[in-house]
């Protein structure tokens, strides 16, 4: 029993959580995606710069001697995820909206979104230095245990209580998002833009406030996605940009301009990272009995070595675009 | 005073014009039809009336006031819907969501007129739920016509409103668009199916090298030798 409470901490957990951040960036990727016809380079330093907004406010707060029972970091997010969606916003409007102005290619927008990358990565190193921080310097990182003698087992079921606020956020997000895109009439009009923008345009659709709206969701939900990773691991200037690769490679494999795709390609590459560098001999060595004999088991047994987990991710990609070049959900295709 | 008058537009897309002096003149109760060859600028009329294309000289009035060169979000509220010829339904959107985009621009209770649309088309009150894309060929063209009329225009422009569909449904088509007529809808559409169309218009034009050609009701075209000689293939 206890080798599959050490199978749920470190493959269920570690995926889920993986997964939840890879979905939140998906989202506001395929999003931008779908209503603006290109990838969003930058949208890993969107989390990152939301991570560090959320810092600063935490470390405000923290100053003036307000304490709460949850992490700071996680009380101000909503604040944080404001501010955000207005950066995000003016992002636009400064590099991005003259671009599409003067009708620029997709691949253009591509490269400005990657000087958006340098500028927002430069502008934290100014202020913040190479350095690492962490949000929780002055308050502890509570772990939860869930006892399990009820199953048989000495593990607990072990989880931080930032990996339970995390899953609680991606949840709200998720339902919240769904709401939106389906009752809204700004959500419907969203899709109806990302199906067909010609028409949406002949429709007399508003398309200058459907691709702010698509700014405001992208950049909160970025600054969602930062700051919770940020309080499960730390805080530092490439926080996202590491695995702002990753989070493509879910935004197509799920379907590209697909919400609902963004969200499964997310959880299916959170997955398929743990699960691949997982050592099975853990869980194959309580039933070794029922191998022949000149079977024994290998100390390690993962499929891919640790160091190797990022490239989980690619190979998936590389599969679906063979398999399903339009990803899991027909997406809109490039 | 017309509902929409044209006097001699010139327009294009940036470049050599390819509107060189078109008049039209529609009043709410008309079906007008533009024919004419390939080229001779029916389709771009109807972009450049809704603002497209650039209109770089001549007027376009609607009920009087000058419209040229306004976009389609200032024009649907007015009264004008336009319905393209190709991807003119939101095809991953339901039924029933691309009624609803067609009345973005409306801030009061549009279900009367959605209960409107599904009167006239009850085959959408059927598939309301289902996705645009799923429908018949016929089927999406009601669906556009649908969406169009959300917006509770004045005058409904259709651009070859009949294109690939079968014969069957060309004419349940026409028909249609004779019922919206009927309804209090003003009618201004591009035909490739001439002679047929012509038929029940009010106000024809022939329109070719991107100027009137000939004017004048339906039947007056069809018997003009001239134009069924030139024009509707003898």
């Amino acid at each position: 029993m206890n080798e599959l409470i050490f199978f749920f901490n470190n493959v269920i957990v570690s995926g889920a959580v993986l997964g939840c951040v890879y979905a939140l960036g998906a989202v506001g990727i395929t999003l931008i995606f779908g209503i603006l016809r290109f990838a969003h380079f930058a949208h890993g330093d969107m989390m990152t710069m939301g991570g560090f907004i959320t810092f600063v406010l935490a470390g405000l707060v923290t100053a003036a001697g307000i304490a709460f029972p949850l992490p700071t970091g996680f009380v101000v997010l909503p604040v944080a995820m404001v501010l955000a969606a207005l950066i995000a916003l003016g992002l636009d409007k400064a590099f991005y909206a003259p671009l599409r102005l003067r009708g620029a290619k997709p691949v253009t927008l591509l490269i400005a979104s990657i000087g958006v990358t340098l500028m927002i990565q430069g502008l934290i190193r100014l202020i913040f230095g190479t350095g690492t921080y962490t949000f929780f310097a002055e308050e502890p990182k509570r772990l939860i245990r869930i006892d399990t003698e009820w199953l048989g087992a000495t593990r607990p079921i072990a989880m931080t209580e930032p990996h339970v606020l995390l899953f609680i956020v991606t949840l709200v997000s998720v339902v919240a998002l769904h709401y939106f895109l389906t009752r809204s009439r700004l959500g419907k009009a969203m899709r109806a833009m990302a199906d067909n923008p010609d028409l949406a345009q002949v429709s007399g659709i508003n398309t200058q406030l459907v691709v702010r709206v698509t700014w405001l969701i992208a950049g909160s939900l970025a600054c969602a996605a930062g700051t919770m990773l940020a309080l499960d691991v730390t805080l530092k200037p490439d926080l996202a940009f590491n695995i702002v690769l990753p989070i493509f490679a879910a935004a197509i494999v799920g379907g590209l301009g697909h919400a609902y795709g963004a969200i499964a390609g997310g959880f299916l590459l959170g997955f398929a990272e743990t699960l691949s560098v997982f050592n099975w001999t853990v869980l194959l060595r309580p039933i070794s009995g029922i191998f022949p004999e000149w079977v024994s088991l290998p100390g390690n047994l993962s499929i891919v070595p640790t160091e190797y987990k990022l490239s989980v991710a690619f190979v998936i990609l590389v599969i679906t675009l063979l398999v399903r070049p339009t990803g899991i959900f027909k997406g809109a295709s490039s | 005073m017309a509902l929409l008058s044209l006097e001699k537009v010139v327009g294009g897309y940036g470049g050599a014009p390819i509107l060189n002096g078109v008049d039209i003149a529609i009043e709410r109760s008309d079906i007008g039809v533009i024919v004419g060859p390939n080229g001779a600028g029916k389709s771009t009329t109807l972009k450049a009336i809704f603002g497209l294309l650039k209109v770089t000289g001549g007027a376009i009035l609607f009920e009087g006031e000058e419209i040229a060169n306004s976009l389609p979000d200032k024009l649907v509220p007015r009264g004008l819907s336009f319905v393209p010829q190709e991807k003119n339904v939101f095809t991953s959107l339901s039924v029933e969501e691309n009624l609803e985009m067609g009345a973005f621009t409306r801030r009061d209770d549009f279900r009367p007129t959605r209960d409107w649309v599904y009167s006239m088309f009850p085959v959408l009150a059927e598939k309301r739920r289902q996705a645009a894309g799923e429908l018949s060929g016929g089927q999406r063209q009601m669906v556009a016509m649908g969406r169009a009329l959300m917006s509770q225009p004045k005058l409904l422009m259709l651009d070859e409103p009949s294109a690939g569909l079968s014969p069957r449904y060309v004419i349940e088509i026409f028909e249609q668009i004779v019922k919206v007529n009927a309804e209090g809808v003003g009618i201004l559409m591009v035909e490739q199916n001439a002679r047929q169309a012509l038929a029940f218009a009010t106000r024809g034009f022939v329109l070719a090298g991107g100027q009137n050609r000939f004017t004048g009701t339906g039947p007056e075209l069809i018997a003009d030798p001239e134009v069924a000689k030139s024009f509707l293939g003898g």
